[in-house]
């Protein structure tokens, strides 16, 4: 008997009113790829508006709805949500050898928030005065006075940071309260730890966001003033209050893929992970560093020379701890029996394309080479590297990972290596195509450009759609796989944490007898046990 | 080798769990007027003068009432606690509704200030704000916004403790089983520390 | 994990103690607040008010008799919302 069989209730009702962390970890998995595979359609058809620069397929206004419609999509209902609200919900409590998160109704209500915030947010394309045209970033004074349907979206993703918090609180409570016996700190599994540093950003960081839309509110309804500069107020507060959440945001999508990435090396590495406190503390000390360096987004918006400065050298500061996992996890490779099976493959490619994010990222912290990027595709090149090729590689390879141990069955894995090299192609050609063209002044949301950049923007838009390709190549292999995949295995990659311990499918409480835990994680010991 | 029953209905009562995922949620309260406490330093330290001149119009006596209100709000909340660990659920009874009275007064002493400072146009958006200097307009924007803000609170803090005097009444918070109301007085208390901040920087800022 | 509660139960006395100190110091706050010095009303209600909330925490919200990891976190969040407002002011006050 599984989880995916057992419970109290039939049919959907057995999906939307259960309190499983296991299917609300479902739940968010299928609300969110469908979603994801939305942002990807609009993130197409801005490439096939790129493709031309005599007969534009769109509308400026519509290119200006798109690239805010793709973002808050991908930011608010993928990219941040993503990797916690699944695979923290559906292995968390398993990984520390628990039956479920410490509030599992609050888990099922914040995936409420969820749909119900996506449901506003898709509601304001379709009503008032036509879909948002601010950018993600909803920025003053433009969004104050935008004719667009700004309020509703802005509360959408006002109602998203509810889900967020909730997920954060349950987190927190459940690493705390609900470890098995003997699972001591230095014993959990590095996916919850962080899991657990973001856990406190989602909790400290979403208010702040959450109060900035709702003056953003206000501002609209009431005109309050507090970013209108027409009545003393100051845009650029808007933009700190803005980015103390969004930066911070940044480490929310990253740290849980980064902690995945740390589960699937070793395993496929057959060896002990390199530097487990290392890793540990590095999560929490990018997590607390993460909260203080926002002002490197606002470099070029007249604040003051002192906080540039002293916001440059806090950046490169938080270099330092993502560098410390990149090496661990070089050093956990180093001489270990490396088996490069699909989530290997896809926790590498996250590896490379996220090192070119953080690079590239460096030197927009650099405060002179910042001035010549700002606002340039340079900045989408960068952030999709983090994003996409760090966070959403993250996602592919967690799930590729896990995906056996969730459904009880096992895809293709020569498909989902086929599926990479478009995916790998794709992506390069599109974002270092976006490197380049922003390195050549190319200026970002513009919906249309000068001809010196044609031959960049040909390149990027074949790139978007191989990559387009691979996508559907990617998911289509699960969803077969999820009809007339083979059963799998309880531990198919000889993974050593607690969820491979356990039947798969997971049964309904995870444990029949809750495990006592006398080691360390990431013991491989092929003669024994 | 610990077990646990392995019943389908994942009662887990984690007391300590509770009052943490409680906490929790006050850390986001606080961060929450957080924002707009941050907003306020950076405004005070740009206009001085502004917020000194607009502190002036607004009425410092109601300001103090509610602050009395709401501290006596707070220890009859705390005895309405100690009271039911102790077993004399009447007083706690008792105490619980001096609170929510209370929290009442407050919401109408709250109206008679805002419906006096609007007839006198002193409001955002209105015709004579907008004749004023720009530092009292944010003055009275974040005015408004952090008092309204903080007038929510403690409408969704009476709601609370009315849920838990339904609870006491009807037993489903007891003598041993009394985290939700030590959760729900949590709230009540924050939402008292937070009016401790906004009385001297609104009120007494004069 | 354990399930021992260990509930503290508060006398009614603290709290009307520190109800009463907590009056006081709200007098205090107004008496100084209506004495035009600048600098000294000033200090009394950067003292006075921060003392107030610390009442209201550690007597009536038990922080006092919470587990030190509690009273950590409070501080932890505390003071991540001051290092947001200072760090913000090396923008404010240079610009």
């Amino acid at each position: 008997m599984s989880y995916l069989t057992e419970g109290r209730r039939k049919g959907i009702r057995s999906w939307i009113l259960s309190t499983d962390h296991k299917r609300i970890g479902v739940l968010y998995l299928v609300s969110m790829v469908s979603l994801f595979f939305i942002a990807v359609l609009i993130g197409v058809l801005m490439r096939i508006e790129q493709l031309t620069i005599e007969t534009p397929m769109f509308e400026p206004q519509t290119y200006n709805a798109f690239f805010t419609v793709h973002g808050v999509i991908m930011i608010f209902m993928f990219v941040l949500p993503g990797l916690p609200a699944v695979f923290g919900n559906f292995f968390l409590p398993i990984m520390i050898g628990a039956k479920d998160v410490s509030f599992p109704r609050l888990n099922l209500l914040s995936w409420y928030f969820f749909i119900a915030g996506t449901g506003l947010v898709v509601a304001s394309l379709f009503t008032g005065a036509g879909p948002p045209d601010t950018g993600w970033t909803f920025y003053a004074p433009f969004s104050l006075t935008s004719g667009t349907n700004v309020s509703l979206g802005v509360f959408g993703a006002f109602v998203l940071g509810f889900s967020s918090i909730l997920t954060g609180l349950n987190f927190i409570t459940t690493i705390h309260r609900l470890r098995a016996p003997g699972m001591k700190w230095h014993r959990m599994p590095l996916f919850a730890w962080s899991l657990y540093g973001t856990a406190w950003i989602q909790v400290l960081a979403t208010p702040i966001i959450g109060i900035t839309l709702l003056l953003v509110i206000a501002e609209r309804l009431f005109g309050i003033g507090v970013f209108d500069p027409a009545k003393g107020g100051d845009p650029l507060l808007y933009q700190h209050l803005f980015w103390i959440y969004s930066h911070p945001a940044v480490y929310i999508m990253i740290l849980p893929a980064m902690g995945a990435i740390t589960e699937i090396i070793p395993t496929f590495a057959r060896k002990t992970i390199f530097g487990y406190k290392a890793i540990a503390y590095s999560s929490l000390a990018i997590a607390f560093l993460g909260s203080l360096v926002w002002g490197h987004h606002m470099f070029t918006s007249g604040m003051s020379e002192k906080a540039n400065l002293v916001f440059s050298l806090l950046t490169f500061i938080v270099a330092v701890p993502s560098a410390i996992k990149v090496f661990n996890w070089t050093a956990t490779l180093y001489k270990g029996s490396i088996e490069v099976r699909p989530p290997m493959l896809y926790a590498l490619t996250f590896v490379f394309l996220f090192a070119i994010g953080g690079l590239t990222g460096l030197m927009q912290g650099a405060l002179a080479v910042n001035v010549q990027l700002h606002d340039t595709y340079f900045i989408v090149g960068h952030f999709h590297y983090v994003m996409f090729g760090g966070t959403g590689m993250g996602f592919f390879a967690a799930l590729l990972y896990w995906f056996p141990k969730m459904f009880g069955k096992t895809y293709n894995e020569k498909i989902a290596v086929f599926a990479w090299v478009p995916i790998f192609i794709g992506f390069n050609m599109l974002y270092f195509a976006m490197l380049v063209l922003g390195y050549m002044g190319m200026p970002r949301r513009y919906f249309t450009h000068l001809p010196q950049y044609r031959t960049g923007h040909i390149i990027a838009s074949i790139g978007g759609f191989i990559l387009a390709v691979g996508l559907v190549m990617f998911f289509a292999n699960l969803v077969v796989a999820l009809k007339r995949g083979r059963k799998a295995e309880q531990n198919p990659w000889g993974g050593v944490t607690l969820e491979w311990k356990i039947p798969t499918p997971p049964p309904l409480e995870n444990f029949s007898i809750i495990p006592r835990i006398d080691d360390r994680p990431y013991r491989f010991n092929p003669e024994g046990s | 080798m610990s077990t646990s029953s392995s019943t389908p209905s994942l009662v887990h009562k984690d007391y300590e769990g509770g009052k943490l995922g409680m906490w929790l949620f006050l850390f986001t309260e606080i961060l929450l007027f957080g924002g707009l406490f941050i907003l306020y330093s950076a405004y005070r330290a740009r206009y001085p003068l502004e917020f000194h001149e607009g502190g002036q119009h607004l009425n410092a006596v109601i300001g103090i009432a509610n602050t009395l209100i709401l501290l006596t709000s707070s220890l009859t909340v705390a005895i309405s606690l100690t009271a039911l660990q102790k077993g004399e659920r009447r007083r706690s009874l008792l105490c619980l509704a001096a609170t929510i009275v209370l929290g009442l007064g407050f919401l109408v002493n709250k109206y008679i200030e805002w419906s006096g400072e609007i007839s006198h146009g002193l409001y955002p958006n209105s015709p004579l704000m907008a004749q004023r200097p720009q530092g009292d307009q944010i003055f009275f924007g974040l005015y408004y916004t952090m008092t309204g803000l903080h007038g929510l609170h403690v409408i969704a803090g009476i709601i609370a403790l009315s849920v838990m005097l339904g609870f006491v009444l009807r037993h489903k918070v007891t003598r041993t089983d009394f985290n939700k109301l030590e959760n729900a007085g949590l709230y009540w208390h924050l939402v008292d520390v937070i009016w401790i901040f906004l009385l001297p920087l609104f009120y007494l800022a004069a | 994990m354990g399930h021992e509660t260990h509930v503290h139960i508060v006398p009614y006395r603290v709290f009307v103690r520190v109800w009463l100190l907590l009056l006081v110091l709200t007098g205090i706050l107004v008496a100084t607040s209506t004495l035009w010095h600048e600098a000294l009303s000033v200090w009394a209600m950067l003292i006075v008010t921060p003392l107030k909330a610390g009442l209201v925490l550690f007597y009536f919200m038990h922080l006092n008799y919470e587990k030190p990891y509690l009273r950590a976190l409070v501080f932890l969040t505390l003071g991540v919302l001051t290092l947001f407002i200072g760090i913000l002011f090396f923008d404010i006050l240079d610009r």
